[in-house]
């Protein structure tokens, strides 16, 4: 959704009169049924954490849940998200925008060592950048502090879709712009900006959801938003009722959010003329500008990156004088791979089915159920883990509780839509003309999917998997509760002694959670950085409506 | 342009594909890895292995689990989390909980399950180590720990003769802005249960109304992070347990505290002593085993691990004395209020969200 939107052209209608249309009418499956099957299965597994929180919630009663909602702390949480929601958003937008445009447009010295260290900190944990800051300075708390931290940590869900955006791009159109005597300043707002649109508008949604779903990097912060509210909620009462209809809050808000992202996104568009061969790109002179940018860059990954390691490496040498846990730092961190790996699997698996149905079969109703899975993204892990917990107490007779499957499905849910958002940009950039070619060629449908259509798709769905990975890998709410008992990861590890003050016993495993995380957040942005190459080669002409 | 595009994309395919095979085997081969390390709480090769839901700290927790392991030859599976959702957990569980002992932070967090019917009695000879009101009136837990509620404050802020001795006192207005709460926290409903019982609930929610304006936006998520806004001085004092600061000092150096505790006068209802307590459940098919860990908890060995740990807390049973630099036990002067009168603490919750701090 953030990389490339999938054109919703004419929709192919019923079979047109004429040979040739009946023939291809005839070739292409109107009704992708299976597909369609397995689709719907997916997003039913999506929607049942949305399920468990309407029952749940409609359980508490109508008069509590009523009383619960609508009082005073609900509006001062309220008032506490959303304005944390819009500050980090356009700080977000501005920063992540910017400095793709300073790394894919002008001559930014060691452009490629940039591009891959800001990308870096989004695979630092929430609740780790949080930790180094509030632990460097006591200027970072509250409502500041949470501005300084979620906009270091996620601004990188703009930077990544606008970057590669910017080099699909044609650059043509603002070299005609600046032709016709428009100002740099102009140009670069109506042409540039105007190109990146649809990047941008994706990002932020990305950067919102993620704002009203996180708790860890608040709960150290001591700001109260919606998702700590559930939690106090949950942790407090003995019951899950308040918790799930404070959730459901939350789900409005998000609902909100990508109604108004459909709404927004849907008019105007943009687009080049055709791929034709593109010219090289003439890279904006910074001149004296150099020097400042390249300042710029390197204040903002110490910021991002420099801050949360270093005050990591400080606390070990500088916390109580505790041994360290060698042995749980190697589990601990062996746990973490294994899950994370199993749930990057299941989660780019089921993005497949989705990707495919909804850019190969345009329509309403497939493009409602691939937004509906976005609504994941705005639920906090914790009621997520709740509900599975809850189905497989309730439903399943306590078959599979606290195991390690169990688990892998709760990442895989939280994270299917960042896989779904990789996955799709590539299904949309890969012909569908070959896999016709294929079918036409005598292979069954399965052996094109496999012999055609993956190793076209490759690259998405490698970015997926570093993409769930390294989401899985940063965890903790929905770990604390669905995490077999015995077994620990990272993440709890570190958030077991950060609860106790141990800073110093903490700090390895953030170490280790950057380490592991730091190589898909590379890999991650070699994708994007073939991303638009690709589909200039291989999408044909679109039409400019 | 297409067609090379995808020719070469089908050339390089077994490459691409090979490389996705090898990371499905290397996801699977993790998973199942996992759930082999996941499934731990049976009887393994004659031995026993007993489930522990841990709502204690961790780091003294596994000391004495070790310590226990060592002694009895007994298996103890970990699983740590806030009390409240490990009751939470054990209530949705039932009789199918794997929880053999669940060890809690709080009283409360023992007598709801009790009041739930889902603990088993304590052998009488384990509740013998402990004094007889630091545990389950019914004897359905036993008391491990305790601790007391004291007031944390930056004398760079306040001075010590300003700070509040009462309980009433911190809805003074004159405390606004200068006031960190954790009303969330478990430590603090203890001390609403208190007040509660002391003045009725009207005066309680005045009181908690009070102390909410005094609060402002210095309402914080648990006591730990109370400790440490003061101690940084970002706000002048604070309601929390006694051992956090001392827990703050170890971890990180008494050169670089900034602030001191101080106690509400002697038997004031803002002075409770909480009692952390362990339990067995009904459910659980390794009683013999669990009994055998309750009785390790109050023993001497046991008892000198808590009193000796990064968790300041009092030790209660066995005879054992903390250490210093702790006050000494005896020397506390707590309210006369009891695990009994604590009760499960609902009362607390609904008062404090009647206030609008929960």
């Amino acid at each position: 959704m953030t990389i490339s939107p999938p054109r919703l052209g004419p929709r192919p209608s019923g079979p047109v009169p004429g040979d040739d249309d009946a023939i291809v009418a005839a070739l292409r499956p109107r009704r992708p049924k299976v597909l369609l099957g397995v689709s719907l299965f997916v997003v039913a597994v999506l929607v049942l954490p949305l399920a468990f929180l309407l029952t749940e919630a409609d359980g508490s009663g109508a008069t509590k849940l009523w009383h619960l909602v609508w009082r005073s702390l609900t509006a001062s949480l309220l008032w506490n998200t959303v304005r944390l929601t819009v500050v980090v958003t356009v700080l977000c937008a501005v920063i992540g925008t910017l400095a793709a445009y300073g790394v894919e447009r002008t001559d930014l010295p060691a452009r490629r060592v940039w591009a891959v260290l800001v990308v870096v900190p989004f695979a630092i944990p929430d609740f780790v950048v949080s930790f180094g800051w509030s632990s460097l300075s006591t200027w970072v708390q509250g409502f500041r502090g949470a501005v300084v931290v979620m906009t270091l940590a996620v601004y990188p869900l703009v930077y990544l879709p606008v970057s590669a955006s910017l080099r699909g791009a044609d650059p043509g159109q603002e070299e005609i712009a600046l032709s016709l005597g428009a100002s740099r300043l102009s140009t670069f707002v109506r042409i540039t900006l105007g190109q990146a649109r649809r990047a941008i508008l994706g990002g932020c949604l990305l950067v919102a959801l993620v704002i009203l779903a996180e708790y860890g990097a608040f709960e150290i912060l001591g700001y109260q938003t919606f998702t700590t509210e559930i939690f106090t909620e949950f942790t407090i009462g003995f019951d899950t009722s308040s918790a799930c209809a404070l959730s459901l809050v939350l789900v409005a808000l998000s609902l909100v959010l990508l109604v108004g992202d459909g709404a927004w996104r849907g008019g105007g568009r943009v687009s080049r003329g055709g791929p034709g061969a593109q010219r090289q790109l003439v890279r904006r002179r910074l001149g004296r500008g150099k020097l400042p940018v390249t300042f710029a860059y390197a204040l903002l990954v110490l910021a991002g990156l420099g801050v949360p390691v270093g005050s990591s490496i400080y606390w070990i040498f500088e916390g109580g004088a505790h041994a360290l846990v060698g042995a749980s730092l190697g589990s601990a961190a062996l746990h973490t791979v294994g899950y994370s790996l199993a749930a990057a699997l299941v989660a780019t698996a089921m993005a497949v089915p989705v990707a495919l149905l909804v850019v190969r079969h345009p329509g309403r109703l497939h493009l409602l159920l691939e937004r509906t899975t976005f609504l994941v993204l705005a639920m906090p892990g914790l009621v997520v883990a709740l509900a599975i917990s809850y189905f497989s107490e309730h439903d399943l007779n306590g078959f599979g509780h606290q195991s390690a499957p169990l688990l892998v499905l709760a990442y895989s849910i939280l994270f299917f839509p960042l896989a779904l958002v990789c996955v799709r940009a590539s299904v949309a950039q890969s012909p569908v003309g070959l896999e016709e070619v294929a079918g036409s060629l005598g292979v069954r449908r399965l052996g094109t999917l496999v012999r055609v259509t993956f190793p076209l798709i490759a690259p998405g769905l490698g970015a997926a998997f570093c993409l769930v990975f390294l989401s899985a890998v940063t965890e903790l709410t929905a770990t604390l509760i669905l995490i077999p008992t015995g077994a620990e990861t990272l993440a709890t590890q570190f958030w077991a002694y950060q609860q106790n003050l141990s800073y110093g016993q903490a700090a390895p495993f953030a170490l280790v959670i950057i380490a592991i995380a730091a190589v898909p957040s590379y890999v991650l942005e070699r994708f994007f950085d073939r991303l638009p190459l690709r589909r200039a080669v291989t999408r044909a002409p679109k039409v400019v409506t | 342009m297409q067609s090379s595009f995808g020719a070469s994309a089908c050339i390089r395919s077994p490459g691409v594909v090979s490389g996705l095979l090898s990371m499905t085997t290397i996801a699977l081969l993790s998973l199942s890895l996992a759930a082999c390390a996941g499934t731990s709480p049976t009887t393994a090769a004659g031995r026993v292995t007993i489930t522990l839901y841990n709502g204690q700290h961790l780091q003294t927790t596994e000391a004495l689990v070790t310590a226990f392991e060592k002694a009895s030859g007994i298996g103890v599976a970990l699983r740590d989390n806030d009390e409240d959702v490990l009751d939470a957990e054990i209530v949705t569980e039932g009789s199918r909980s794997p929880a053999d002992v669940v060890l809690t932070e709080n009283s409360p967090a023992l007598e709801y399950l009790q009041s739930k019917g889902l603990l088993a009695p304590v052998d009488p000879s384990t509740l013998a180590q402990t004094p007889g009101r630091y545990s389950s009136p019914q004897g359905d837990w036993v008391g491990v720990s305790a601790r007391v509620s004291v007031l944390i404050y930056n004398p760079g802020q306040i001075d010590k003769r300003a700070l509040p001795t009462h309980v009433l006192q911190l809805a003074d207005p004159r405390y606004k802005g200068k006031l960190a709460l954790a009303p969330g926290e478990t430590d603090f409903q203890p001390v609403v249960t208190s007040v509660l019982r002391t003045y009725g609930k009207a005066r309680a929610l005045e009181w908690l109304d009070g102390i909410r304006v005094n609060a402002g936006s210095h309402v914080y998520p648990d006591d730990e992070t109370v400790a440490e806004v003061v101690n940084r001085g970002i706000v002048a004092f604070g309601v929390v347990n006694q051992y956090y600061w001392y827990r703050m000092r170890a971890e990180i150096g008494a050169s670089n505290m900034r602030s001191e505790i101080a106690y509400f006068a002697p038997r004031d209802p803002g002075y409770v002593l909480d009692v952390s307590g362990a339990g067995i459940l009904k459910s659980s098919r390794h009683q013999a085993a669990a009994q055998k860990f309750l009785a390790f908890l109050v023993s001497k060995q046991g008892q000198e691990i808590i009193g000796h740990s990064i968790s300041f807390e009092y030790p209660i049973a066995s005879g054992v004395q903390s250490p210093p630099p702790e006050t000494p036990f005896d020397e506390l002067e707590p309210n006369p209020i009891d695990v009994g009168g604590l009760g499960t603490g609902a009362r607390a919750v609904a008062l404090l969200s009647e206030a609008q701090l929960l």
